[in-house]
């Protein structure tokens, strides 16, 4: 795996993102800065982190989406390659037309941190190899807007072509608006593109990958991904 | 020239901010509102005095990134 994950100003989460990249793929990715204009040769995947980017100035995400740093990405994914997008990341890719709809503000107001249930609902994507459809895993969110919207025609169509892969749902798996805490339509939490190579997703896989966190459920996302790329190659 | 670009939500797209701005005026006794929608207004200077370039120039804005037009309309004014 040659990953890159890139730095807006105000992102706070390419740390962990890397430290989660090294540990679960043995490879150290680069960190490319949001005012280059190409990606390191040789990058398979471009890693979207959460955190902040320019202050959430405008929309979240805005700004960051129209650095020189994403006509690089544009023309990556264009041919193929695969982008992960989390949180602050999932908010860039929809900002810049790589993913559809918008995250609007949390439906209760409040900015939300702690650990929810993801429904796993599929297994055939890059992304998500690491896990059987309908798996529960829980992972952490941390946001303010992640309440996930498109239109009706958009939402029918990543539906209907399955391109909506993980759910905010119940331990065990039932999608209940108890459980969806920041009210997003279908209790959608990560989405795919048309082509099935980009990725975005509010909680952050990343942060449950150590045995000393207590939680590893995030780790099959990243062996899934390093797998898929080993393949490639 | 100064211009004005004016940002609101679509019809239809859910604005809690606008909803939890409707209920403190309830609560403080402002009495008649019947909804609020709370939207962007952006003050621009533009350089030169062609009225029809600015236009152009400030459509240009909001569409590339003063809107995101799936959930946002927006209005240019241009006020001379």
């Amino acid at each position: 795996m040659k990953a890159a994950v890139l730095v807006f100003p105000g992102i706070n989460r390419e740390r962990d993102m890397a430290r989660t990249l090294k540990l679960t793929s043995g490879h150290e990715p680069a960190m490319v800065w949001h005012a280059d204009s190409e990606l390191p040769a040789g990058t398979d995947l471009v890693v979207i982190p959460g955190g902040f980017s320019y202050g959430d100035y405008l929309r979240c995400g805005a700004i960051a989406a129209r650095s020189p740093i994403m006509d690089a990405v544009r023309s990556f994914a264009g041919k193929g390659g695969l982008v992960l997008g989390v949180c602050n990341g999932f908010q860039i890719l929809c900002e810049a037309g790589l993913l559809p709809g918008v995250l609007m503000r949390n439906e209760n107001l409040r900015f939300i941190c702690r650990d929810v249930y993801l429904r796993v609902e599929r297994s055939d994507t890059p992304f998500t190899r690491g896990y059987n459809a309908g798996q529960v895993i829980r992972v952490p969110v941390a946001h303010g807007e992640g309440n996930y919207i498109a239109d009706g025609e958009t939402i029918a169509r990543l539906e209907g072509e399955g391109r909506v892969v993980f759910r905010y749902s119940s331990p065990d798996g039932m999608i209940d608006p108890n459980w969806n805490h920041n009210g997003a339509i279908n209790a959608i939490a990560g989405i795919l593109n048309e082509r099935g190579n980009v990725l975005g997703m509010m909680p952050h896989p990343e942060n449950h990958v150590e045995p000393a966190i207590g939680v590893t459920d995030g780790r099959g996302l990243f062996a899934g991904l390093t797998e898929a790329l080993g393949r490639a190659a | 020239m100064k211009a004005r670009i004016t940002v609101t939500l679509k019809t239809g797209i859910l604005d809690p901010q606008g909803k939890a701005i409707e209920g403190a005026l309830r609560s403080l006794g402002v009495e008649g509102v019947a909804s609020v929608r709370q939207g962007k207004v952006f003050d621009i200077e533009i350089e030169g005095s062609d009225r029809a370039q600015a236009e152009a120039l400030l459509k240009q804005a909001a569409d590339r990134l003063l809107a995101n037009t799936v959930i946002e309309n927006y209005h240019v004014q241009v006020l001379g």
